[in-house]
C-alpha cells in the first residue's frame, strides 16, 4: 500500500544539510594541497601522486553530491531561501574542488618544481588559501542556525561577521599572490619559459580558489538578505 | 411509523456499526495527522501521543463537539422536507455513513489524501439532493461550509505565521534565546489553556450551566477561562523549571536547548490539537448516527427535541480509540519518521494556529478538515522562513482530493440510498 499522507508529504528534504556536506568535502579536497606541495618541494612524487588520487576521489564524491543535490531541487519546493542562490552557492563550492584538483593535476603531470626562492612564500600562499576556504565552510555551517532563527537577529549579524572575516582572508591571499608574482617576475628570465608560464598558471588557479571561497560567502549574504 | 417499530433495532444497530466504522477510520488516519507533528518533532513519543489523543479527543468531542454534530445531524439537510418522510432521512444518513466509510477505505488503500469531513458532507448532500430532492439540501449552510474549507487553512496559516514571527521576535533573534524561551513560553501555554477553556464553556458546558442556573456573561467566561489559562501556565512553568541547559548539546547545534524548552510547550499544543480535532471530526461519525437514533427512537418525529444519548458519543470515542490502537499508531510512526525536520519551535506554532482555527470552527458549528487546516498552518510557518523545504505539490493534491471526494462521496451515498430503499420499502 502506497503511503501518502498530506502532512508527511508536505515536508520536503531540507537542502541545508546536503549543502554543508558538500562544502565539507570540498574543503577537504582543498586542504590536501598543503601535503601535496610539501611532497612536491621535497621531490616525493609517489607521495604527491597518492595525495592527488585522494583529492580526485573526494572531488568525484563531491560531484556526485552535487548531482544529487540538483536532482532533489524540484521547482515546486518551497524554501526559506531562493533556489537559485542555493544552486549558485553549490556551483561555487564545487569549483573549489575542481580547481584544487586541476592545480595538483598540472603540477603532477609536468612534475613541476617550485623554485627554491619562492618555496616559503608559496607555502604561505597555499596556507592562506586553505584558510579562506575553511572560513567559507564555517559560514556555510551556520546555515542551520540561520534557519532556526528564521534568518533574523543576532545570528544574521554573526554570519555577516564571518563573511567579513572571509573577505579579509581573501584579501590576504591577494596580497600574497601579488608578492609571489612579483618575485617570480624577478627570476623568470633564469627559468625555462614554459615552466614559468605554468607557474603563473598555478598561482592564478590557487588565487582563484580563494576568490571562489569569497564568492560562496557573497552568495550566502545574498541568500540571507532575501 | 411501522418501519421503525418493525426494524428500529436493526436500523440503530446498523447505524451504530457504520458509525463505529467511521470513527475507527477517523482514529486510524485523522488523529495520526493531528498528532504526527508532535511525534515528528520528537516532543512526544508515539505512546505519549496516543495517550494524549485518547484523553483529549474524547474531551474535545464531549465538551465542544455539540455544534458540529448538530450541523451534520440536521444542518446540512432541510428538516422540514423530511418531516413527511422521516424514513428517507434514516436511510440517507445510513447511506452517507456507509458511503463515506467506503470512500475513505478506498482512498487510504490507494494512498489518496482525502478528508473525512469532505467525504461525509459530500455523502449527505448527495443522498439529499439526488435521492430526495434538490430542495432537501440546506444550500446556504452547505455553501458556508464549503467556504470555511477555503478560509480555515488560510486563517490557520495566518495565525501560525504570526505565532512563529512572535517567537522569532521575542526569543530566537536574541543573544540569550534559552533564558528568553523560558520566560516567554508560559504565555503561549496560557493561550492554549484559555482557548480550550473558552470554547468548552461557551459551547460544551452551556447546557450544564443552564441546568444548574448559572449564567456567565462573555466577559465573565473570559475571566474564568483566563484563570484556567493561568493554571495551565503554572503547570507549564513547573515543567519548564525541570529543563536544564546542557552545554554539551550546543556544540553541534546552538539552539538544541532552546528547542528543549519548546518541546515542553508542544506537549500542551498537542493536547489542544487533539481537543480541537475531537471537537470537530468526531461529529463526522457521530452526527449521522445521532440523526438516525433520534428519528427512530421518537418514532419518526423529526422535529422532536431530543438530547443526544451519551452512548453515541461513547461509541464515537471508543471507535477512535480502537482506530488509534489498531492502525493509527502505525500511521503516526510513519508520519513521525518522515517529518523529522520539523523542530518543536515550528511545530508548536503550526499546531496552535491550526488548533485555534479548528476550535473556532467547532464553536461555530462548521465541519472543517483538521488535516487541511494543519497543512495551511505549516505553510504559514514556512512563509515566515521557518521550514527548510515544503513540497507545494501537496497543496495541488489537496485541491484535487476535494474535487474528487465530494462527487465520489455523493455518488456512493446515492447508490446506497436507493439500495436501502429497495431493501426496506
Amino acid at each position: 500500500m502506497a503511503f501518502s499522507n498530506p502532512i508527511s508529504d508536505l515536508f520536503g528534504k531540507s537542502p541545508i544539510k546536503p549543502l554543508q556536506e558538500h562544502m565539507t568535502l570540498v574543503v577537504k579536497c582543498c586542504s590536501q594541497l598543503t601535503g601535496f606541495f610539501d611532497a612536491v618541494v621535497t621531490g616525493k612524487w609517489d607521495q604527491a601522486s597518492d595525495i592527488f588520487d585522494s583529492i580526485s576521489k573526494d572531488e568525484n564524491t563531491a560531484d556526485e553530491l552535487k548531482k544529487e543535490f540538483r536532482l532533489n531541487m524540484p521547482k515546486n519546493l518551497f524554501m526559506p531561501v531562493s533556489r537559485s542562490d542555493l544552486l549558485g552557492i553549490l556551483g561555487h563550492q564545487d569549483r573549489i574542488a575542481n580547481l584544487s584538483k586541476d592545480v595538483c593535476g598540472i603540477v603532477l603531470g609536468r612534475q613541476m618544481e617550485i623554485p627554491k626562492s619562492l618555496q616559503a612564500d608559496f607555502k604561505g600562499y597555499i596556507k592562506s588559501t586553505i584558510q579562506a576556504s575553511e572560513q567559507a565552510l564555517k559560514a556555510i555551517n551556520e546555515l542551520d542556525e540561520l534557519l532556526e532563527t528564521g534568518f533574523a537577529g543576532q545570528e544574521v549579524k554573526f554570519v555577516q561577521k564571518l563573511i567579513r572575516e572571509l573577505d579579509a582572508k581573501e584579501q590576504k591571499v591577494d596580497k600574497k599572490e601579488r608578492k609571489l608574482r612579483h618575485n617570480l617576475f624577478n627570476i623568470e628570465n633564469d627559468l625555462p619559459p614554459i615552466h614559468v608560464m605554468f607557474l603563473y598558471n598555478i598561482i592564478d588557479n590557487v588565487g582563484e580558489i580563494a576568490d571562489t571561497a569569497e564568492s560562496v560567502g557573497n552568495r550566502l549574504e545574498l541568500l540571507i538578505a532575501k | 411509523m411501522e418501519l421503525f417499530t418493525e426494524y428500529g433495532t436493526l436500523l440503530i444497530l446498523l447505524a451504530g456499526l457504520f458509525g463505529f466504522f467511521m470513527a475507527w477510520g477517523v482514529g486510524a488516519n485523522d488523529v495520526a495527522n493531528a498528532m504526527g507533528t508532535s511525534v515528528g518533532s520528537k516532543a512526544l513519543t508515539i505512546k505519549q501521543a496516543i495517550l494524549i489523543a485518547m484523553v483529549f479527543e474524547f474531551a474535545g468531542a464531549y465538551l465542544a463537539g455539540g455544534e458540529v454534530t448538530s450541523t451534520i445531524r440536521k444542518g446540512i439537510v432541510d428538516s422540514a422536507i423530511f418531516a413527511e418522510q422521516p424514513d428517507y432521512l434514516v436511510f440517507g444518513m445510513l447511506s452517507a455513513l456507509l458511503a463515506a466509510g467506503t470512500w475513505l477505505m478506498v482512498a487510504s488503500i490507494m494512498g489518496w489524501p482525502v478528508s473525512t469531513t469532505h467525504s461525509i458532507v459530500g455523502a449527505i448532500v448527495g443522498f439529499a439532493a439526488v435521492g430526495v430532492s434538490v430542495d432537501a439540501v440546506n444550500w446556504s449552510k452547505v455553501s458556508t461550509i464549503v467556504a470555511s474549507w477555503v478560509v480555515s487553512p488560510v486563517l490557520a496559516g495566518t495565525m501560525s505565521f504570526a505565532l512563529f514571527r512572535s517567537v522569532q521576535r521575542l526569543i530566537l533573534i536574541h543573544d540569550n534565546p534559552f533564558e528568553r524561551a523560558k520566560k516567554y513560553v508560559p504565555y503561549y501555554m496560557f493561550a492554549v489553556g484559555w482557548l480550550m477553556a473558552m470554547v468548552t464553556m461557551l459551547k460544551g458546558l452551556k447546557h450544564v450551566f443552564k441546568d444548574i442556573g448559572i449564567k456567565f456573561s462573555f466577559i465573565e467566561t473570559a475571566m474564568v477561562a483566563a484563570m484556567f489559562g493561568i493554571l495551565v501556565a503554572a503547570l507549564g512553568t513547573y515543567l519548564l523549571s525541570k529543563v536544564q541547559r546542557d552545554e554539551s548539546l550546543e556544540e553541534n547545534d546552538r539552539f538544541a536547548n532552546v528547542e528543549k524548552v519548546f518541546a515542553v510547550l508542544m506537549i500542551f499544543t498537542a493536547c489542544s490539537m487533539a481537543f480541537a480535532h475531537g471537537s470537530n471530526d468526531v461529529a463526522n461519525a457521530v452526527g449521522p448516527l445521532a440523526a438516525i437514533v433520534s428519528v427512530v427512537s421518537s418514532g419518526g418525529d423529526i422535529a422532536a427535541k431530543s438530547i443526544m444519548p451519551s452512548w453515541i458519543l461513547l461509541l464515537g470515542g471508543a471507535g477512535i480509540v480502537v482506530g488509534l490502537a489498531t492502525y493509527g499508531f502505525k500511521v503516526m510512526g510513519t508520519i513521525g519518521r518522515k517529518i523529522t525536520e520539523l523542530t518543536p519551535s515550528r511545530g508548536f506554532a503550526a499546531e496552535l494556529g491550526a488548533a485555534a482555527t479548528v476550535v473556532f470552527a467547532s464553536g461555530t458549528g462548521l465541519p472543517i478538515s483538521t488535516t487541511h487546516t494543519l497543512v495551511g498552518a505549516v505553510l504559514g510557518v514556512g512563509l515566515a522562513r521557518g521550514i527548510g523545504a515544503l513540497n507545494l505539490r501537496m497543496v495541488g493534491s489537496i485541491f484535487l482530493s476535494w474535487v474528487v471526494t465530494l462527487p465520489a462521496g455523493a455518488a456512493l451515498s446515492i447508490l446506497f440510498f436507493f439500495f436501502f430503499k429497495g431493501v426496506f420499502l
